[in-house]
């Protein structure tokens, strides 16, 4: 926790208020207790305060029960990860103290449910322990029996009054949450949220209190990852999309099902991973570009037919919230380890575009950006995100809807002639006609995946089969043309660049931010762009002398990651070094830190040999 | 979907279009072999576009592989050549997406029953609108004479040297029982049945499909001639009483030893999964009326803040 001033009598009504400019807080329980909706109101809440906000979760893999915790940084200043530890940490169970207690920082402060949880007396002089009997007290206030039921609107209540949150709009929050379920249910909430608001402890009362932001926060949208994908689709113009149930894509496949009606779209659910990438190529070659997405082994399952889309040449979207693999791998973790199969999955040379997403404002962009690119292009687009980014609940400054939003209503005209893969088009792209135009000359385009002439005809010519293949690849170099070169997040040049990608990037921002401070500086680049490559990086590289690629996946048996493994193909530069980790958590900023001072040690080692 | 007013195609002008021609509505000489009974598909393909006066954009043609499957690229149209056993789900979507198309989807028994199994099942009950015709031959013939999920027992395959003995698929019964509306039976042999059957499918609000027997004369010449009376065999229609309402009924006459019956062995209406979303579809936006696409986003964004 961040303390701008020690302490300052003259803010709140408790004299031992401190001014914080941001604090992580960690809720640990049981998957059904609601932990989830605490995380959510503290992110809606900061989204509508000055505070920046992120937060994490973890949910466990199995349908229902087991443990379930939920991570909330809330900061004034710019928060870039979900924070390494923990300043506060509430645990509902024995097992959620015993699990999560390492993640809390020294001196940190424990608010334990003392009707499940036994103190351990080792700990007691490293954290400052509150107990308090949230399971009987909430029963007490709300009446009943439904003991599980409404424990976490009371301890929301306990977190109100220790950051002294702004108690009406609290309020207001848990009003529009459960309206919708009736007055007595409003009531019933309010009743565990004031009681645990009001609840008569020095230890807990008016402990914190955040200090203003210099910056205007005031018109925000807070959202997940998943939903920013999913509302980004339709902002684009997306009216159509299908796919299978899959964690953790499900919720844009779910989201995408009850909005899309509401534009005059539909999403369907298929009966599995082949079927969805298809209907949507289908609808796509109907005319307007449609999305399909899925999450590990999902996405390999769509490989062939996302292959048939780069050879025929039909714009396409594929998300992909990647998870731990290989197989079934670690449905619930998170992982960057699909790099590879996004950039080269299946058979044949088939150059698509892959884009990644480095946070949940980002995952809006990205997902418009992705349907432009496809359909400007025809041409799939692979949009990654990961279960971090997924999960995740951060407050952005609200999109300006009215300019950003695409109509993408297909475009029937009738047209003298189409040749549908025409090797003479400037940027190599031909445009997709769909069925529907009329072509005035009567010579009708046969879309396919098997090689073919500009007509679309098969044909196994030698000359064909080059001219169709550079086609299918120039146009990608015609878009890296016009990509943004990246910027460098800190020093302009130095002695280490750290590249990731993805999630990894908030932490990466993070440590350029702390490495400052301590005099082993670094600077970061984010690649959102990783095929085609931008512009433009072989001159940043040239500014520093090393480069560390740090992502969440293997380093594999040559010892470098995926996008390691890309950059090093494309640049040939022996100064690429990959920092990777396969333990299917996020990156924290002292790992981050760690690793690149090893790395640096090692290199000097070998220069100093 | 509730759009397909903006998807109409802008006024032609005035003077009236004249009927396609069978020389503009035919593209690529097929590649099939000699005496295949593709043939005779594709020429009632091209029959009932005259007949029904389909203009060329109106046309859609899709295809997964297969001998049969190489149908899109024979016809002066729209069309796309799919994956293999995936084109009823590239179909739906065309379908689901652009209502003012009629779609065709043509495929083998490989495509249709064995790599493409699921899709049949699922396409069938969800009640896509569309016409499908299977090619049926009994063997693969594309890569040359491997046992196909409909090669009758004791059918000497390269992969079944000793004679196929897997069990048989009944397409008649897999439709019927995966909840097709539309279920009927035909032969490349019988040219007007076929095109008889085409034109009720195409006719039928839902998913159409026709089992045609299409014999494949290079890898299982004489497949049907019991069904061929110029080979010797007879042409049994169902008979008139039949009421191809009845489930049933429907499944008795599929279970008819071969050559079995031809013609429409069951029909029922039901809404078709396009109606059922685009109902959906034209719900949720009457809640939005007069709304323009971002104001009904900015009204979910005022809701996450």
């Amino acid at each position: 926790m961040s303390q701008s001033a020690a302490t300052g009598d003259d803010i709140g009504s408790g004299s031992q208020s401190s001014r914080i400019s941001e604090a992580v807080i960690r809720i640990a329980g049981n998957s059904q207790d609601g932990i989830q909706s605490i995380g959510g109101f503290l992110a809606r809440l900061a989204g509508r305060s000055e505070q920046e906000v992120m937060t994490m979760m973890t949910i466990p893999s199995t349908i229902s029960g087991g443990p379930s915790i939920f991570q909330v940084r809330l900061g004034s200043g710019d928060v870039l990860s979900a924070g390494d530890e923990a300043d506060v940490l509430l645990a509902f169970y024995q097992h959620s103290y015993e699990n999560h207690i390492s993640n809390l920082r020294e001196g940190g402060i424990l608010v334990y449910d003392s009707d499940h949880v036994e103190p351990n007396e080792e700990w007691l002089d490293k954290y400052r322990h509150i107990g308090i009997a949230i399971s009987s007290l909430t029963v007490e206030a709300i009446g009943g029996t439904a003991r599980d039921k409404g424990k976490n609107i009371y301890a929301l209540g306990l977190i109100g009054r220790m950051f002294n949150l702004n108690l009406e709009k609290l309020e207001r929050l848990i009003n529009e949450r459960f309206a919708a379920k009736g007055e007595s249910v409003v009531k019933t909430a309010m009743d565990a949220f004031q009681s645990g608001y009001r609840y008569q402890s020095d230890d807990i009362t008016n402990l914190f209190e955040f200090t203003s932001s210099e910056v205007d926060r005031s018109n925000q949208v807070v959202m997940s990852g998943n939903e920013a994908i999913g509302y980004g689709l339709i902002a684009a113009g997306v009216r159509f999309g299908a796919g299978y149930p899959i964690t953790p894509w499900s919720d844009i496949m779910e989201l995408l099902r009850r909005e899309l009606p509401k534009y005059g779209g539909s999403f369907i659910q298929c009966e599995d991973e082949i079927a969805s990438v298809s209907m949507a190529i289908g609808a796509s070659y109907g005319g307007r570009v449609a999305v399909t997405g899925s999450s590990g082994p999902g996405i390999s399952l769509k490989t062939e037919a996302i292959g048939w889309a780069v050879m025929a040449e039909v714009p396409l979207v594929v998300v992909d919230i990647q998870r731990g693999g290989p197989s079934t791998g670690l449905p619930t973790n998170v992982e960057q380890s699909d790099l590879n199969i996004a950039c080269f999955g299946g058979h044949g040379d088939s150059p698509r575009v892959v884009l990644a997403a480095a946070n949940v404002e980002d995952c809006f962009y990205t997902a418009m950006e992705a349907v432009d690119i496809a359909r400007r292009y025809s041409v799939p687009v692979m949009l990654l995100s990961d279960q971090a980014i997924a999960t995740r609940i951060e407050a952005f400054d609200e999109p300006k809807l009215e300019e950003i939003c695409q109509d993408l209503t297909p475009d029937l005209t009738p047209t003298p002639t189409h040749k549908p893969y025409d090797l003479e088009t400037k940027i190599g792209a031909s445009r997709h006609r769909a069925p529907g135009t009329r072509i005035e000359d009567g010579r009708y385009p046969v879309v396919t995946g098997l090689e073919h002439d500009e007509w679309g005809h098969p044909s196994a010519s030698p000359d064909l089969h080059e001219g169709m293949t550079h086609k299918r690849r120039n146009k990608l170099n015609a878009l890296a043309d016009e990509l943004p070169i990246p910027e460098v997040y800190g020093a302009d040049s130095g002695e280490v660049l750290v590249v990731g990608w993805g999630s990894t990037t908030g932490p990466l921002y993070e440590a350029v931010e702390k490495s400052g401070n301590n005099g082993q500086a670094i600077s970061a680049l984010k690649l959102r762009h990783i095929s085609p490559l931008p512009k433009g990086l072989e001159e940043i590289f040239s500014r520093f002398k090393k480069i560390y690629v740090v992502e969440m996946n293997d380093g594999g048996v040559h010892g470098y990651g995926q996008l390691a493994g890309v950059l090093r193909a494309r640049f040939a530069d022996p100064r690429i070094r990959g920092i990777n980790k396969t333990d299917a958590l996020r990156w924290k900023v002292w790992e981050i830190i760690d690793r690149v001072n090893e790395c640096r040690n090692a290199d000097a080692a070998v220069t100093n040999a | 979907m509730s759009d397909s007013a903006t998807l109409e195609a802008p006024p032609q002008d005035a003077e009236e279009r004249q009927p396609v021609t069978k020389k503009e509505i035919t593209a690529d000489h097929p590649t099939w072999c000699p005496g295949c009974g593709d043939f005779s598909v594709l020429a009632i393909y091209y029959k009932l576009i005259q007949k029904r006066n389909i203009h060329h954009e109106k046309v859609t043609t899709v295809a997964g592989i297969g001998c049969s499957s190489r149908f899109p690229y024979f016809v002066q149209a729209h069309g796309a050549h799919y994956i293999h056993g995936r084109a009823l789900s590239f179909a739906s979507g065309v379908s689901l997406s652009r209502p003012d198309l009629h779609v065709f989807a043509f495929g083998g028994d490989g495509d249709a029953f064995s790599i493409g199994g699921n899709h049949f099942m699922h396409t069938a009950r969800k009640n896509v609108k569309m016409t499908y015709v299977v090619m049926d031959n009994f063997v693969y013939g594309l890569t040359k004479k491997q046992t196909s999920p409909t090669s009758p027992l004791g059918f000497k395959s390269k992969t079944d040297n000793w004679g196929a003995f897997d069990r048989p698929i009944n397409p008649m019964k897999l439709a019927i029982s995966a909840g097709a509306t539309f279920v009927a039976r035909t032969s490349h042999t019988n040219p007007k049945h076929l095109l008889e059957m085409m034109d009720l499918a195409m006719d039928h609000d839902g998913f159409g499909f026709i089992e045609c027997l299409s014999e494949c004369t290079e890898f299982y010449a004489g497949a049907f001639d019991a069904s061929n009376p110029r080979k010797g065999g007879e042409y049994l229609l169902v008979p008139e009483d039949h009421d191809v309402t009845d489930e049933a009924a429907a499944y008795k006459l599929a279970g008819e030893d071969f050559p079995g019956k031809f013609g429409v062995y069951y029909q029922v209406q039901r809404p078709t999964k396009n109606a059922l979303e685009a109902g959906v579809s034209d719900a949720a936006k009457a809640k939005f009326e007069g709304k323009k696409d971002w104001e009904v986003l900015q009204t979910t964004f005022n809701r996450m803040k």
